[in-house]
């Protein structure tokens, strides 16, 4: 069935109850302001062309097609479309997509596959750090951005002494940094010990 | 779309036992029921556009005044007049609790009150349909395949063959997802209407009011005890909430029916109409709010008697079902109490409330029971052998983060003696057989029992066609003695590999179907009171100054029959246990009473537990097996986790600053008032 038949279709059926075709029809008619980027993900160069008022978090899944990036609350509050910006972690679901064109972006996808996983990935698999996996890409893709922070010695709320420059990766640190990451599983003792595995193998 | 050219709809058919199953219609009238409730429905082609012209449609209300004050709505009570669930009676009477009560040398007599709640899966409530031709493909996250099919067939008024259900992987359900909402009727009715894929996506806001609500109570417990802590007398009493127009009980006061021995007995549940969204089922339903107060309870009587209250909690251990009086199948709460506070250290339990001080914390441990009856459900799987010895189980059963993949490729490869990289676990469509998918703690147990079944009779007709063939190895043996291991099969000491069995007999494969019968065909279930068990132990810090409560650590040490996998039973009953803190010191869906919406209706407002919240917590599951459940011994044991759980760490408030908060959630302006005089 061709676009317009079924245009037809709805029309009719909404005309029977009540009139509200028009809008409908002028509805699928309309073109929003479509902006053609580039967008640097996961090392590789996607051209698309968006709406101005789509976040990077519905860029990757809608577009790219890179769905490990998750939405759980649209709203920065859950941690579930946590991606990696230049390295560091921020929610995709409160960045416009056409404000990172200059960027490079690792999502979950990008950090490792199946069979070449990355590192925090294998602890999490080993810790059984999930259940739904629903928060679980956000929560890799925090923690690898939360090591960086800790490496670059940046202190956190529980940090006893802030103007050292070395940080002692603790389970409350870890549970501090971690807390932006919601998983309603409640999959957290699991959690904190693959970052743990993670923190005590890197270098002092 | 609105009510003015929704398509007919079928209405819910509350004769059905399980409303699961019933239809779910929307905008389906133009009378709003209660906040939140959808009004219109827009589709665009893309998501912005959508969610744009979603924000340009204007809405005019006729108001109305709405009943939304529980407390203030009391004089509305009623007894509901159905069994809940269509099988359990609301009301139960013992003896004659009064006159026990009478007599009792120690009474406690406390009203306690527990908030809305909200499963709130991380994956919010989504659907794609895809038409194809007069058939839709609904692609839907949900707990349950063949009550999502039926909701969509009788909501729709659709032939059940032209609807096709797909969901692989569940992002968390805890109870929500049981049924489809209006996200997968509305997607539903566009889809047919446009003819065009259509995707409804609730945003979370959204799921405060349309998804997944656990009524708020009101509890009264009484218990009567002898001074050395007998109990001659229980009651609990629970009202909550309920719609107006068809009633949602939660059986919370159900499982305390089980729990503790007591000649004398009474429970209730009433019902208050509000005009608020109506309940449903939440994680634990009954347990989680019902064992949050009963346990909370115990701790006071104990507090009463000057008694340890893992003594207490032994000291009225039954020695069969207080109120069926049936034999218990395998009852370790005992073993439970015993093994958590050898592990947990409970005797370095502070004896006097508000009597250890670390710096500014003072600190506290606590303890429940834990309680949850086991269900079986009916349940259907298909194993199939392909000719190069591999294995495909197909059922209509979920994973809703539950390892239900994982659990079933073990029994499997167990049951055919494949290595588990020789299985392959299908789920989640409609077209494979019918389980009641996962839900009150059942899948796990019931699926892996049909699995097993049907492995049973797959080895049944390969050592039968063994036995009859010339060509093979195993010709004329008998097949009683027969084992299969890594692939091969054996006996007597001869072998040959299930592979070549497979593939000279059925060279296009052979399947077999296995079956869990429903509890009324189960005489186990009539003979034997069959549960699972927890003993919750914690320990809390709580700021001198400002009462802010630190949970600091937690044990759970539970009874659940045979153990399928360890790794993921270990990290559901975390879970549990966190969600039994969440409940005790965090969520809170609060009503504005002048318009009946939840005001905390975000991730931000309603607190869940966050890394922050949770310390190290552990759950030890103790050997067994229970025969008389199932064949494999198993039970479920995925909501245990919370009975009890939230008690613990309210007890343990109550330990470390003697003051009893009795309305949940417990948080620091409830326990600041009572808080000791500040030091200097």
């Amino acid at each position: 069935m061709s676009e317009s038949d079924s245009r037809a279709t709805w029309a009719a059926s909404a005309s029977l109850a009540g009139g509200i075709s028009t809008e409908v029809e002028r509805g699928r008619d309309e073109l929003a302001a479509l902006l053609a980027i580039t967008l640097n993900v996961n090392g590789r160069l996607w051209h698309l062309e968006v709406d101005t008022r789509t976040s990077l978090l519905d860029a990757l899944r809608e577009h790219l097609r890179l769905t490990g990036t998750k939405k759980g609350c649209d709203h920065g509050q859950c941690g579930a479309c946590t991606v990696l910006v230049n390295g560091r972690r921020i929610n995709s679901c409160l960045a416009l997509a056409v404000m990172h064109e200059d960027d490079e972006i690792v999502t979950i996808e990008g950090l490792g596959e199946p069979g070449d996983l990355h590192p925090v990935q294998a602890a999490f698999v080993e810790c059984d750090g999930f259940q739904c996996g629903y928060c679980t890409p956000g929560q890799i893709c925090s923690a690898v951005g939360m090591l960086t922070e800790v490496a670059a010695g940046w202190p956190s709320h529980v940090t006893a002494d802030v103007s050292s420059r070395q940080i002692t990766l603790s389970g409350e640190e870890i549970r501090e940094r971690m807390s932006g990451n919601i998983c309603r599983c409640a999959a957290y003792p699991n959690i904190v010990a693959a970052i743990r595995v993670i923190a005590q193998g890197a270098p002092e | 779309m609105t009510h003015l050219n929704a398509p007919a709809q079928g209405s819910p058919d509350l004769s059905m036992r399980i409303e699961y199953w019933r239809a779910y219609p929307a905008l389906s009238s133009p009378d709003v029921r209660h906040y939140g409730q959808p009004v219109a429905l827009v589709v665009a082609t893309t998501f912005e556009q959508a969610r744009a012209a979603a924000n340009l449609v204007d809405v005019e209300y006729a108001g109305a005044p709405g009943c939304y004050d529980f407390a203030a709505c009391q004089d509305q009570t009623y007894a509901p007049d159905a069994l809940i669930y269509g099988a359990i009676p609301p009301d139960t009477s013992v003896g004659d609790f009064d006159a026990g009560f009478d007599s009792a040398p120690v009474r406690i007599d406390v009203r306690y009150s527990t908030p809305y709640e909200l499963s709130q899966p991380m994956e919010p409530h989504a659907c794609l349909v895809v038409p194809h031709g007069e058939d839709l493909i609904v692609h839907v996250s949900t707990q349950i395949v063949d009550a999502a099919r039926s909701s969509i067939v009788r909501t729709l008024l659709i032939d059940p063959e032209r609807i096709h259900i797909i969901t692989p992987y569940v992002g968390g359900g805890f109870g929500s997802k049981l049924r489809i909402h209006a996200e997968t009727i509305l997607a539903a009715l566009a889809a047919r209407a446009l003819r065009r894929p259509v995707k409804v996506a609730l945003t979370r806001q959204q799921m405060f009011h349309l998804t997944g609500l656990r009524p708020t109570s009101s509890q009264r417990v009484r218990l009567g005890a002898q001074r050395d802590g007998r109990l001659v007398a229980i009651a609990h009493e629970v009202t909550m909430h309920t719609n107006p127009r068809s009633d949602f009980i939660e059986p919370t006061a159900a499982t305390t029916r089980s729990l503790y021995a007591a000649p004398n007995r009474l429970t209730s549940h009433r019902l208050t109409p509000l005009d608020l969204p109506r309940g449903e089922d939440v994680r634990a339903p009954g347990e989680a709010p019902g064992m949050l107060v009963v346990e909370s309870a115990m701790d006071e009587l104990a507090d009463a008697l000057g008694m340890d209250p893992v003594e207490l909690r032994i000291r009225n251990e039954p020695t069969v079902d207080p109120e069926q009086g049936l034999p218990f199948s395998d009852r370790q709460l005992v073993d439970c109490l015993r093994e958590g506070a050898r592990r947990f250290g409970w005797e370095r339990r502070p004896a006097t409330p508000a009597s250890v001080r670390e710096g500014q914390w003072l600190v506290g441990y606590g303890m429940a029971a834990g309680i949850r009856g086991h269900i079986q459900v009916p349940t259907t799987a298909q194993v199939r052998l392909a000719a190069d010895g591999t294995a495909v189980v197909q059922t209509d059963m979920t994973d809703i983060g539950t390892g239900t993949y994982t659990v079933l490729t073990q029994v499997a490869a167990d049951g055919l003696g494949l290595p588990p990289d020789q299985v392959r676990v299908e789920l989640g469509r409609s077209e494979y057989p019918v389980s009641m998918g996962s839900g009150g703690s059942w899948g796990a147990a019931n699926s892996s029992t049909a699995v097993h079944r049907a492995c049973q009779a797959l080895r049944e007709k390969l050592v039968a066609a063994a036995r009859n063939d010339v060509r093979s190895a195993l010709h004329g043996l008998d097949p009683a003695g027969a084992k299969f291991s890594d692939g091969i099969v054996s006996i007597d000491g001869v072998s040959e590999a299930l592979s070549e069995i497979v593939a000279r007999n059925y060279p296009d494969g052979v399947a077999a179907d296995g079956q869990t019968p429903a509890m009324r065909d189960d005489p186990n279930y009539a003979d034997y009171s069959i549960h699972t068990y927890g003993a919750h132990f914690a320990e809390v810090g709580v700021d001198a100054d400002t009462a802010e409560i630190r949970l600091r650590r937690m044990l759970g040490v539970f009874s659940v029959g045979r153990v399928l996998n360890a790794k993921t039973a270990r990290s559901q009953l975390i879970g549990g246990m966190i969600w039994g803190a969440g409940a005790a010191l965090e969520e809170d869906a609060v009503v504005d009473l002048r318009s009946g919406a939840f005001v905390t209706r975000d991730l931000a407002q309603y607190l869940v537990p966050v890394h922050a919240d949770i310390p190290e917590v552990d759950a030890v599951v103790l050997d067994g097996y229970d025969g008389k459940a199932n064949v494999l011994g198993a039970k479920g044991l995925g909501e245990l986790g919370i009975c009890g759980a939230g008690a613990a760490v309210a007890n343990a408030v109550f330990n470390a600053t003697g003051v009893r908060v009795r309305d949940f959630p417990i948080t620091l302006e409830k326990v600041l008032p009572g808080l000791p005089p500040l030091d200097d």
